[in-house]
């Protein structure tokens, strides 16, 4: 049964993926990619990973979808088709498709309990979560308690991406701004 | 976006559920799925949604960016700040063991404190983003 939930789930990624490269309307891409990330989230709960699939459904979904809504609004709705051929660019590509598939080899088969992932720390997170000595999810442990250094870098991590984000879409400070805008960013 | 009955009616119905939806997987992260990230980008995906469809201004006399910027520090502050408290009591930075006598509870206040912030961050962060996307559009 689960095979099947898998197989139906990977077959219309794999039908979604191939719409986005030969649709040339942006709009249509835009919702096919929101599709997309719902049927990735989809697949993240079929693996049991619940955390990663509420934040594929809301950020992949959701947050990106309106933001790529927003700069289609800014740019034309249509894709250029790009006539000329590149050589270079086809061979970048299958080269790094190559390399991906040939580090795949040494990974261990999917799910297996002897993968050093399953042999090593986890069994450990998972004893001390059985014996009451951590919070019952493990993930949250690990992620806040036993990584919170990590998560203190991640944290910063988005800070940064969004500081960052801000300076580039508001760049230098135009005099000629409105005047509601100008309002509003003023106490920043 | 002119107006639409049905999508404002169902904008105002489901944006309280999604609140507590969000709210609900940051306090009860320590035991189901979930935590401050997940939760601050489903409340980021509510105030989204507001916009879309009542657009900015009103969303943003109810989430002022005057407030939502200055959050995005605040955030790794709060993280920083709860780690703090261990190194003033001689643990260390980060380490939780002082915020109870009870082993698992202590860890869970820490646990609860760190992921404020990161809540925190996480929020402001995708709703200023969009904001900053949003203005550039209407103007």
């Amino acid at each position: 049964m689960e095979i099947l939930v898998d197989a139906v789930l990977l077959t219309l990624l794999v039908v979604i993926t191939l719409a986005i490269l030969f649709q040339r309307n942006l709009f249509a891409v835009v919702l096919l990619a929101g599709a997309y990330s719902f049927l990735m989230a989809s697949i993240m709960l079929v693996l049991d990973a619940v955390d990663v699939a509420m934040t594929e459904a809301a950020v992949g979904a959701g947050i990106s979808t309106a933001l790529f809504l927003a700069t289609l609004y800014l740019t034309h709705g249509k894709e250029y088709l790009q006539p000329n051929f590149k050589f270079q660019s086809i061979l970048v590509v299958v080269l790094a498709g190559g390399m991906l598939i040939w580090g795949m080899w040494d990974m261990p088969e999917f799910g297996v309990m002897q993968a050093p992932l399953h042999e090593n720390t986890a069994p450990g997170y998972l004893d001390a979560s059985k014996n009451h000595l951590m919070p019952p999810n493990v993930v949250t442990a690990v992620l806040a308690d036993y990584r919170s250094f990590d998560t203190l870098g991640e944290t910063t991590v988005i800070f940064t991406a969004g500081i960052g984000v801000l300076l580039i879409l508001r760049g230098r400070k135009k005099p000629k701004k409105s005047k509601n805008k100008a309002e509003n960013s003023h106490e920043t | 976006m002119k107006h639409d009955p049905i999508l404002e009616l169902g904008v105002r119905l489901a944006l309280p559920f999604i609140i507590i939806f969000a709210l609900y997987v940051h306090f009860h992260g320590d035991y189901g799925p979930g935590g401050g990230f997940q939760a601050g980008a489903i409340i980021a995906t509510g105030v989204i949604m507001h916009v879309l469809i009542f657009g900015l201004e009103k969303t943003q006399r109810l989430v002022p960016p005057s407030v939502v910027e200055p959050a995005i520090g605040m955030g790794v502050l709060i993280y920083i700040a709860s780690g703090l408290p261990g190194m003033l009591f001689g643990a260390g930075f980060l380490d939780y063991s002082i915020f109870g006598n009870d082993h698992l509870h202590a860890h869970e206040w820490g646990i609860f404190a760190v992921e404020i912030g990161v809540i925190v961050t996480v929020c402001s962060t995708l709703i200023a983003i969009f904001y900053a996307f949003a203005g550039r559009a209407k103007s």
